[in-house]
């Protein structure tokens, strides 16, 4: 019904075209002229700056690509730039990243490593005598050449940050690697000045953090790598190329040339390219790529398919109806990237910290130098640079800002491969302590396709005649009831007959004139409201609520004729999937337009905690006012049509869609799939992301808390431990590295097998 | 030893002024297109002032592979993307109301404001 008002609705084609070649402001003019000659476009704009040119218009994409080669130009279609190619180029530039950061290890762990065993075995490290002067000269320069080769980018990026009044990683590794150079320098060269005690030189100290700290980054590039290994099998689910049917022949063309209303043909095994509706041929398709659905879904003339599905059995021939990034494939690949990239408010203390933390590392370092200048045993000033040095190094801003993002990311991808869209961070934060759930029972803990199970006629009417009438009322409704009564008439062939001056009546039902008969079809409030005797046939309709089925009455005339039940069959899993969220401790409420016996039976079969009989869609947002208001944090789960104002003012709501015809952007959570167990996953994987950024946050501020005071020597006078700035360098490295990992291991996470 | 320690309370003053209290200087009005170099540690120019309801494209060149320059965020406009290296990547804003938007890495070591102005 949607799509077909969608496609009457839709404005004028509007194709956007990458320009190639219009190299000054001068030759806008110029394409876009030649764009607004050609028959057929009603307005052509183009932007410099993005050298891309909108065209208004139906005109075929071929015909605005020749008008713009003609004057000398290149163009091709914009906005379907190729995700697989964008991804294999980043992972590219990611290895070769890679490489560069281990280079600056092995060069610089080469020249540490050695003056570090020599300092181990009892080498001196101090200067004394001019020789030592010159050897450690030397090895000064060595050091200087390893700063320049290995660590370049950190004194470059602490400079320019420190220009821009900028404080960041970079500053605290060039700070404290400098100054431990600085003063080995100054002890080489005018030793004198320094007492005996304090010509220590620490040139292996700054060989070493630089290698460790290259080599911390470059296992956090393979580590991150791994972090986004979900949204890369959303991106290669996206095929190149598309088989359609130009002029009678089958033309193999590149997948960004594909138009809407393109004929396109998929073979057994191949997947489908864009998103479609079918023509010809039926085939068994498995979409749980996009939806998580293990069991295949058979499509046949008039249904959907979605791109990047796999077409199993048959061949198919559909019709392009979403191409480019307006596929589902698309749209799902773009909400988990912008989802990935976003933050739950848990995070947002660190997010001050990590403003303020540079800065603050920097005065403690200076703070803790003066304390040891001042009251610190002798050597004072070798002592002092030692902690100043080693607090700038282990102070780890990285994992604190890590912290959040990396469990996000592995989060709302693996929830992804479950079938569940995440829109945000914070809807992950608050799905994760939802109380109470509350269903609406149609389409949610029912399959939403009720059918006719009972027609009990009271008069000597024909039951056929019955139904034909009852169908033809019905049919001017779009209740999913009416669909149920129409839908049996149909299966049985009966024609429709013309109702005349049909009038809906909210919540109720429905009443018209077909052949100078007056209709009345609708729930007992109807029948009574309008004066019709129901007498036994309450029982009749009570026995069959009682079964979980709808009864609805007809009477003509004001006469009542026959009881008409519908039921709408529970979905098979509903039931284990409300007891795996009762099982979390959350409260599963039912909401239901139907009227109390029905809503008692459906209750029962499936075990929700409390139910709500004939509530009006207007009060389902009402209710969940209700139980926020008694202080539960409520997830609401709809079709996100109907639901719309229940779903946006509940905690966290949840559009459910049937195959890949969803909307997607309609919840904060979206189900790919209609049954319940995709709640329970999209619970699962919140709490378990919410656990995963909690124990990196407090890894991130125990280590740094409890690191920078150990560093500046707090530990000293009490037991005589000093950090080495080396094993601050490491343990620098290895923090942001330990928090990439422990993201990493929620890829390992399954929701309970259902 | 007096004078070692009113230096080292000098150097933290100044790092108190320079990383917090210092005020960037007026910033010329940009229009249309901003150009935002993505590069050792720092967004340049960092500070971008535009007129407020006209909307304006904000194209980040990333020259920096390291992670931390992966990501621009700017929160309360609800941007978040991924910029590739050595390649444009415009980011369209729309006509914003006056008052300060903060763009930055994920890590909030890259960082910058949008200062949208009324008409000069």
């Amino acid at each position: 019904m949607d799509k077909s008002i969608n496609q009457v609705e839709q404005p004028a084609l509007e194709q956007v075209l990458q320009i190639e070649g219009a190299s000054c402001a001068g030759c806008v003019n110029k394409i876009e002229k030649a764009l607004n000659n050609v028959p057929g476009v009603t307005q052509a704009q183009m932007n410099f700056a993005d050298r891309t040119a909108s065209v208004s218009g139906d005109v075929k994409l071929e015909v605005l690509i020749q008008a713009v080669e003609q004057i000398g130009y290149h163009a091709k279609m914009a906005a379907t730039e190729d995700e697989a190619d964008t991804l294999t180029e980043k992972e590219q530039e990611e290895q070769n990243y890679y490489q560069t950061l281990l280079r600056h290890t092995w060069i610089a762990l080469g020249v540490g490593v050695p003056l570090m065993i020599y300092g181990l075995v009892g080498g001196t490290m101090t200067v004394t005598t001019v020789t030592e002067q010159v050897v450690w000269g030397l090895v000064g320069l060595v050091t200087l050449a390893v700063m320049y080769f290995s660590g370049k980018h950190f004194y470059f990026g602490a400079w320019r940050s420190f220009i821009h009044h900028s404080a960041n990683m970079d500053t605290l590794i060039a700070l404290g690697t400098g100054t431990a150079w600085l003063y080995s320098m100054l002890v080489v060269f005018v030793p004198d000045l320094l007492p005996l005690m304090a010509r220590h030189v620490y040139f292996e100290a700054t060989a070493m953090i630089i290698g460790l700290i290259n080599l911390g980054l470059a296992f956090e590039v393979k580590a991150r790598g791994k972090t986004s290994q979900a949204i890369k099998r959303l991106i290669g689910l996206q095929v190149k190329t598309a088989t359609v049917i130009r002029d009678e022949e089958e033309v193999n063309i590149a997948i960004a040339k594909v138009q809407l209303d393109d004929v396109v043909k998929v073979r057994p095994g191949e997947q489908i390219p864009v998103d479609g509706e079918v023509i010809s041929g039926s085939s068994m398709i498995d979409e749980s790529m996009l939806t998580g659905e293990p069991v295949p879904v058979e499509k046949r003339k008039g249904d959907e398919v979605a791109s990047g599905t796999l077409n199993k059995t048959g061949s198919l021939l559909f019709k392009a109806t979403r191409v480019g990034k307006d596929t589902a494939l698309a749209k799902i690949i773009s909400m988990v990237k912008r989802a990935q990239n976003s933050k739950p408010s848990i995070g947002r203390l660190a997010d001050v910290i990590s403003a303020y933390f540079v800065p603050t590392i920097m005065i403690i370092s200076i703070i803790s130098a003066l304390v040891w200048l001042n009251f610190g045993p002798e050597p004072q000033l070798a002592f002092a640079i030692a902690a100043a040095t080693t607090v700038l190094i282990i102070a780890c801003p990285c994992a604190l800002g890590l912290a959040t993002p990396m469990s996000v990311m592995v989060g709302v991808g693996k929830a992804a491969e479950a079938g569940v869209l995440i829109r945000n961070g914070e809807a992950l934060q608050t799905a994760s302590k939802i109380t109470t759930m509350v269903l609406d029972k149609t389409g949610t803990i029912t399959a939403g396709s009720p059918s006719v199970t009972d027609i009990i006629v009271l008069d000597d009417r024909d039951e056929s005649r019955v139904l034909q009438l009852a169908a033809s009322i019905e049919s001017h409704s779009e209740h999913p009831l009416a669909m149920a009564v129409v839908s049996s008439a149909k299966e049985q062939s009966i024609n429709l007959v013309e109702v005349t001056e049909f009038n809906a009546i909210a919540g109720q039902g429905v009443e018209g004139l077909c052949e100078g008969e007056h209709l009345l079809f609708g729930n007992e409030k109807l029948m009574t409201q309008q004066g019709v005797a129901l007498d036994q046939a309450v029982e009749q309709g009570q026995q069959l609520a009682q079964q979980a089925k709808t009864p609805m009455y007809f009477a003509i005339n004001n006469q009542l004729v026959a009881v008409i039940a519908v039921a709408d069959a529970i979905k098979a899993d509903s039931k284990a999937a409300i007891a795996r969220l009762q099982s979390n401790g959350i409260k599963v409420v039912m909401l239901t337009g139907d009227n109390r016996d029905t809503a008692v039976a459906v209750a029962k079969q499936v075990g929700v905690d409390e139910f709500y009989a004939e509530v009006q869609p207007q009060d389902k947002a009402a209710q969940v006012e209700v139980f926020q208001q008694a202080g539960e944090i409520v997830g609401m789960v709809g079709d996100g049509i109907n639901d719309a104002p229940a779903l946006a003012l509940a905690d966290v709501g949840f559009a459910i869609g049937t195959g890949t015809d969803v909307a997607i952007e309609s919840g904060d959570i979206t189900l790919m799939r209609g049954s319940l167990h995709g709640l329970a996953d999209a619970i699962a994987v919140s709490k378990a992301t919410l656990t995963n950024i909690k124990q990196n946050l407090l890894g991130a501020f125990v280590y740094n808390v409890a690191g920078v005071p150990i560093a500046a020597g707090l530990l000293y006078p009490f037991f005589g431990i000093l950090l080495s700035p080396v094993i601050a360098g490491a343990a620098m490295a290895f923090s942001s590295l330990t928090v990439v990992s422990n993201a990493n291991r929620l890829r390992w996470f399954k929701a309970k097998q259902h | 030893m007096i004078v070692i320690n009113l230096l080292g309370l000098v150097l933290i003053g100044f790092i108190v002024w320079w990383f917090w209290l210092y005020q960037p200087p007026k910033q010329r009005t940009n229009k249309g297109n901003i150009e935002i170099e993505v590069k050792d540690g720092v967004y340049t120019p960092a500070q971008v002032k535009v007129l407020a309801g006209q909307p304006f494209t904000l194209r980040f060149i990333r020259r920096d592979p390291s992670l931390c320059a992966e990501v621009v965020q700017i929160p309360t406009l609800s941007v978040s993307d991924n910029l590739p290296t050595n390649q444009p990547h415009d980011i369209s804003l729309p006509e914003l109301a006056v008052g300060k938007y903060e763009f930055h890495c994920q890590m909030k070591m890259y960082r910058g404001v949008i200062h949208v102005v009324e008409d000069e």
